[in-house]
């Protein structure tokens, strides 16, 4: 697949950096707040999309657009998108490292540098870096834990999904 | 259900996003060598199949203000999960509920569920909700807290692509 090394640097900004506070509820007005909460499922699958959303919450097309230009300019929004279903179209596991605090950032660079991996993140506990690794076969994704593994000398815990309860179906979003 | 490699072309042409165009089906269409009419109903008919389960908005919860997410593992006999999964599955406030395979001795818990609050107070809370509402009062449980956020972004299958989905169509 074809990525820049551009957008791949936006998507690795860590939390807590200057410049990377988060937006604000103030930033949203209530047609804002439509878009980003009414629509996170059952998006309109029909030619002109936004023309319908507009309909929907009251303005035009164009605002639409510029709206949702600027909700991800504001990273409120990370896309339009479908949520695929673990391993209906390729594999996927959620991994977990062990990582000797002083060498955590660096692991985590190179962890978050293969383009295998979509979710990193420090989390409290022993087990201190868990990330996702996605790729068209059980086979490609335990070669890229494989070659992790090699890079960092250190032990990944494979740990795929076996039964899904509840996928990732947006939730109502609370504005303070 | 396989999935046909047209509908992993459009699946991995998606995976950016749709575009912000007033017809952004048709667009992808162009890319992809299909009808705009062929998109639409693809899309249609993987989200009737459960192969997508959500088509909509994706947004990013710590930039509107859910700071606070943990995941939350339990060590449950393996009889008990589907049971103790769909409760857990029914509260609003947990986003995700997989079952995954313990590792000894490493890792004991097979249980695993996502949940977002404004803080970790509010978090703490719903997991105490939820440990009552589920019947899972003493069982063995951590609590995992995210610290830093490394990378977030959607997942990449590597899809098969289009000789015309290349760099150069980016922005078309």
């Amino acid at each position: 697949m074809s990525r820049t090394g551009a957008s791949l640097s936006e998507d690795r900004r860590p939390e807590g950096e200057s410049g990377d506070e988060p937006a604000t509820d103030l930033a949203f007005d209530e047609a804002d707040r439509r878009l980003l909460n009414d629509f996170q499922r059952d998006f309109p699958l029909v030619p002109r999309p936004y023309a319908e959303i507009g309909r929907e919450i009251g303005v035009g097309e164009q605002s639409v657009l510029g709206r949702f230009s600027r909700l991800k300019g504001l990273r409120a929004l990370s896309r339009i998108g479908a949520i695929v279903a673990p391993q209906r179209t390729g594999w996927s596991t959620l991994a977990a490292m062990a990582v000797p605090f002083p060498r955590l950032q660096a692991v985590a660079d190179l962890v978050s540098s293969n383009d295998a991996v979509n979710h990193n993140y420090e989390r409290e506990h022993r087990f201190n870096l868990w990330f996702v690794v996605t790729g068209p076969d059980q086979a490609a994704v335990q070669q890229t834990l494989a070659e992790i593994e090699t890079e960092t000398g250190l032990t990944v815990l494979d740990l795929p999904l076996l039964e899904s309860y509840r996928l990732d179906l947006g939730f109502p979003l609370q504005w303070t | 259900m396989d999935v046909s490699l047209e509908d992993r072309q459009l699946l991995g042409a998606l995976e950016d996003g749709l575009a912000f165009e007033a017809r952004p089906y048709a667009g992808l269409a162009a890319r992809l060598g299909l009808s705009e009419m062929d998109v639409i109903g693809r899309l249609k008919r993987l989200i009737a199949d459960g192969v997508v389960r959500r088509f909509g908005v994706i947004v990013r919860h710590h930039e509107l203000g859910y700071r606070a997410n943990a995941m939350v593992v339990w060590d449950l006999p393996e009889d008990s999960v589907p049971a103790v999964g769909r409760t857990l599955a029914t509260l609003p406030y947990i986003t995700l509920c997989y079952r995954r395979p313990r590792r000894p001795p490493d890792w004991p818990y097979n249980l695993f569920c996502m949940i977002h609050g404004r803080d970790r107070a509010a978090v703490e809370a719903l997991v105490e909700d939820a440990t009552r509402q589920a019947g899972l009062t003493g069982r063995p449980r951590e609590i995992l807290f995210s610290k830093r956020r490394f990378k977030q972004r959607g997942a990449r299958y590597g899809a098969p692509q289009p000789a015309s989905l290349g760099p150069a169509s980016v922005g078309s």
